[in-house]
């Protein structure tokens, strides 16, 4: 069966950009909008990410954006009727030295002015606070309105939203190929054709396909997140917490849910098979996390590790997200590459991205997200 | 070829130990990994050292099979790298992930033969969630193990051969059955498997055992739809209610109860290594894509025994040993090809009879999947997380899942610490008859490391 679409906005990719975008759309600017998925909504780096909802330790440039985000999340069981476990009990960062406990320092001073105050902690204040830490921590910096939910939800419940408020959601719906249509776009898919006079592309670590049609491919590699959840403990840590290290192989995070479970992450990535749309946690990896997490809280040297799990995730050659309307063509916009930092803004990115698709403009700075820094950097190489 | 083979087996039990063997015999040293304290698997597993029952009392009818493996594993002894208390937690395509107490190794290999065994089949019962409410297989572990019986007062709720074993091996052991109850229609009997010509003498064995409960005087009821285990927090199982064939309901005073549904293969490691799986309709679950002699669709990963097919024990020394002497040959081991010439014909005709009796176990005792579509919606389904009934059908129709991995990702069953090995298929089966779907379409849960929970102690011995 093949059927014919139209729509005032096509939106390729269902994950959290995508839906939260066709949501706010339809909620806010009474677009209609068809979203083609190519599988299930949410299933890759939106439902597989560790669920920050995290301004601090963003690039400055994304604050704004993370504020707006963050007023999303504030609102969202009203808006989507769920609450997507999102708990606002903060997010905390520690360190193990000195000269990175001055990073912690800069960074709060220079994000104040910004709208996000955060509180800083000596070792013996975290002590006090949390009572969890190894005697290697030296240092902390809170973010009392930041927190964490669950990644597994959002994306859903964005489209059911979405598609209550009159979307047109299609699932096992992959796109073969997008050309200009008219003034438009038309994406046709084994099942029929969809035509949008304006098009948003987001795709994840996939997007280069769409693109790379209209002359803007962006330097991105797929990575897997390495995440792991242990068995449920007594519901004792309310904030999401992360180790702040230059050195990659100690990364770590981790957030306890409500019903006890330690969800964490963090560290080297692992490989990701975007044509076979798997991704792998390695068994190296996961033993190195368990050995950054006792050395981080070593209480958790007896608790068991039940179940790990990756996902793709797209990475920029200059870890900043892909975010605005294209630099080659009217009527299309992108939302892409996100540098596994991508769910706690995931909501804003949708409000913004619905903004500025509606009405031209956004009161959101994300100029230095444009896809046009690609090109010009190519030329300036050239 | 200039080196060994670097051969590694998963699981001491039949198939495993016959596997070791027959790489011992080529002249090869394996690595045989067991999460056991001691060989022999489930079947024969070996009482504790300082146990001094005999074998005829542990094992009855199969004393002389078990016997043999013990003694042909004591033989290996010196010639294998045995490593037992040992959990294989992951897998890659050259590597195994295991670990021993806290200490976790790593063993290439060239060719793996996982032998992983089976575990229990479980359909959810309301109330199974209850202390005192035990699988068919740790009631027996429990007696076979430590001379422990479950309870004083014993009901055996399920359907297939070990249902039966289970209660008569507590019947000779003096401990309390209050009842046998079996979901599977009278009319299909132990006398009336179809595949009883492949194997005579087990089925006999079969009816031998009714005779034993019947004498014990054990109410024997077959046809039942288990209603609920009742009891409270405090003080566990205090009773069993069924209705029986003719709608009447029964209730069964009892501290315990065992249950089961014959036997799921333990495929977790076989899934991780991403080894292809397909849908076998009769029992309605997924099994390894495995060709007659055990090699699965990955290069070097060869599949034997309970943990790719439910052949039983006869059927997994059998198993084992062909495929272990398959990956010899595959890679080119002149001896191992040699032996595998010789032996790979008659190892099949004994595979192929085992599988008509596996055929007909499964159409004398079927799983009742109708009545876990059926289950009230309070019913806790996922004991790990404590997710209900209600609430995965919920996932399937408000939510829109119409795969069990949706419906894990938005319920949260089959999540938890044994991912779905015990919730799984009962799960499968509330997901498509909510969709209303067919069973194979809704999928499987897929595996993840590690494949049991992982103690964050866990850390690597140089070695």
């Amino acid at each position: 069966m093949t059927a014919a679409t139209h729509s005032d906005v096509l939106v390729i990719g269902g994950g959290l950009m995508g839906t939260s975008a066709a949501f706010f759309l339809r909620r806010q600017h009474r677009r209609s909008v068809t979203l083609l998925e190519r599988e299930l909504i949410g299933r890759q780096a939106s439902g597989t990410n560790f669920g920050n909802v995290r301004r601090q330790g963003r690039d400055l440039a994304q604050i704004p954006l993370a504020n707006r985000a963050r007023a999303v999340w504030g609102r969202i069981k009203g808006l989507l009727g769920e609450d997507l476990e999102f708990v606002p009990h903060g997010h905390l960062r520690v360190c193990y030295t000195e000269a990175q406990a001055a990073v912690l320092e800069t960074y709060a001073r220079e994000v104040g002015p910004l709208g996000l105050e955060l509180k800083l902690f000596t070792a013996e204040g975290l002590r006090r606070r949390w009572g969890i830490f190894s005697n290697e921590i030296v240092a902390g910096s809170l973010s009392p309105r930041d927190g964490h939910a669950n990644p597994r939800l959002a994306g859903p419940a964005f489209a059911r939203a979405a598609q209550r408020d009159g979307a047109r959601v299609v699932e096992h719906a992959e796109v073969l190929h997008v050309e200009r249509d008219g003034g438009g776009f038309v994406a046709h898919t084994a099942g029929g054709t969809h035509h949008g006079e304006q098009l948003l592309v987001c795709c994840g670590a996939w997007s280069n396909r769409i693109a790379a049609v209209f002359g803007e491919r962006v330097p991105m590699e797929a990575r897997g997140p390495q995440m792991g959840v242990t068995e449920p403990l007594p519901y004792a840590i309310g904030p999401s917490i992360g180790l702040s290290s230059p050195i990659e192989t100690e990364g770590l995070y981790f957030r306890q849910i409500r019903r006890g479970n330690v969800v964490f992450g963090g560290g080297l990535k692992g490989p990701a098979l975007t044509d076979q749309i798997r991704a792998y946690v390695t068994p190296d990896n996961t033993l190195r996390q368990l050995r950054e997490l006792r050395r981080f809280v070593p209480a958790f040297a007896n608790v068991q590790l039940i179940r790990v799990w990756s996902g793709i995730e797209g990475y920029t050659m200059d870890w900043a997200p892909v975010v605005g309307a294209s630099a080659t063509t009217t009527g299309l916009y992108y939302a892409f590459g996100f540098n596994g930092e991508g769910f706690a803004i995931g909501p804003g990115v949708g409000e913004v991205m619905a903004e500025l698709i509606a009405t031209g403009a956004t009161s959101t700075p994300i100029e230095a997200f444009s896809i046009g820094r690609f090109v010009k950097a190519a030329q300036r190489a050239a | 070829m200039s080196l060994a083979p670097r051969m590694v087996v998963v699981g001491a039990g039949p198939a495993g130990v016959r596997a070791a063997q027959a790489l011992v015999e080529a002249g090869v040293r394996p690595v045989l990994v067991d999460e056991g304290q001691r060989d022999g698997g489930q079947i024969y597993r070996r009482q504790p050292e300082g146990f001094t029952r005999s074998y005829a009392r542990l094992y009855g009818s199969e004393a002389d099979k078990a016997a043999r493996l013990h003694r042909d594993f004591d033989a290996l002894r010196g010639r294998i790298d045995y490593r037992g208390n040992t959990l294989a937690w992951n897998i890659t395509s050259n590597e195994l992930h295991v670990v021993h107490g806290q200490h976790t190794a790593t063993v290439p290999f060239d060719a793996i033969v996982i032998c992983a065994g089976a575990v229990d089949r479980l359909l959810p019962v309301p109330g199974w969630q209850r202390a005192g409410c035990y699988s068919l297989g740790a009631a027996q572990i429990a007696l076979k193990a430590q001379a422990c019986a479950i309870g004083a007062r014993t009901v055996f709720l399920g359907s297939g051969p070990l249902l039966y074993l289970a209660a008569k091996q507590y019947v000779e052991a003096g401990a309390g059955v209050v009842a046998v109850l079996d979901t599977a229609p009278s009319a299909r009997s132990w006398a009336a498997i179809s595949g009883l010509l492949a194997r005579p003498r087990l089925a006999l064995r079969g009816l031998a055992m009714l005779r034993t409960l019947r004498r014990a005087g054990v109410p024997l009821l077959t046809g039942v739809h288990p209603l609920a285990i009742d009891g409270d927090s405090e003080e566990g199982v205090s009773a069993v209610r069924v209705r029986d064939a003719r709608g009447i309901e029964h209730r069964f005073d009892a501290d315990a109860v065992a249950i089961g549904w014959h036997l799921r293969a333990e495929t977790q490691l076989a899934d991780l290594a991403r080894c292809e799986f397909v849908f076998e309709p009769q029992s309605r679950q997924w099994l390894p894509r495995i060709d007659a002699d055990g090699r699965s669709s990955v290069k070097g990963v060869y599949l034997a025994g309970d943990g790719a097919r439910i052949l039983g024990a006869d059927g997994a020394e059998a198993a084992g040993r062909l495929a272990a002497l398959a990956a010899l040959a595959d890679l080119g081991h002149s001896t191992g090809a040699a032996l595998y010439e010789k032996a790979a014909a008659e190892s099949r005709r004994t595979l192929q009879r085992m599988d008509r009796f596996r055929s007909g176990v499964i159409s004398a005792f079927p799983w009742p999947h109708e009545h876990a579509a059926a289950l009230p919606d309070d019913t806790v389904v996922c004991r790990c997380e404590t997710i209900t009934a209600g609430e995965l059908r919920r996932s399937v129709g408000e939510l829109g899942s119409r795969e069990v991995n949706r419906a894990k990702a938005f319920s949260r069953v089959g999540m938890g610490r044994c991912q779905g090995r015990f919730c799984g298929h009962a799960g499968a089966e509330i997901v498509a008859a909510a969709a209303g779907v067919p069973i194979e379409s809704v999928g499987r849960l897929r595996s993840q490391a590690p494949v049991k929970p992982l103690v964050m102690n866990a850390r690597e011995v140089q070695a």
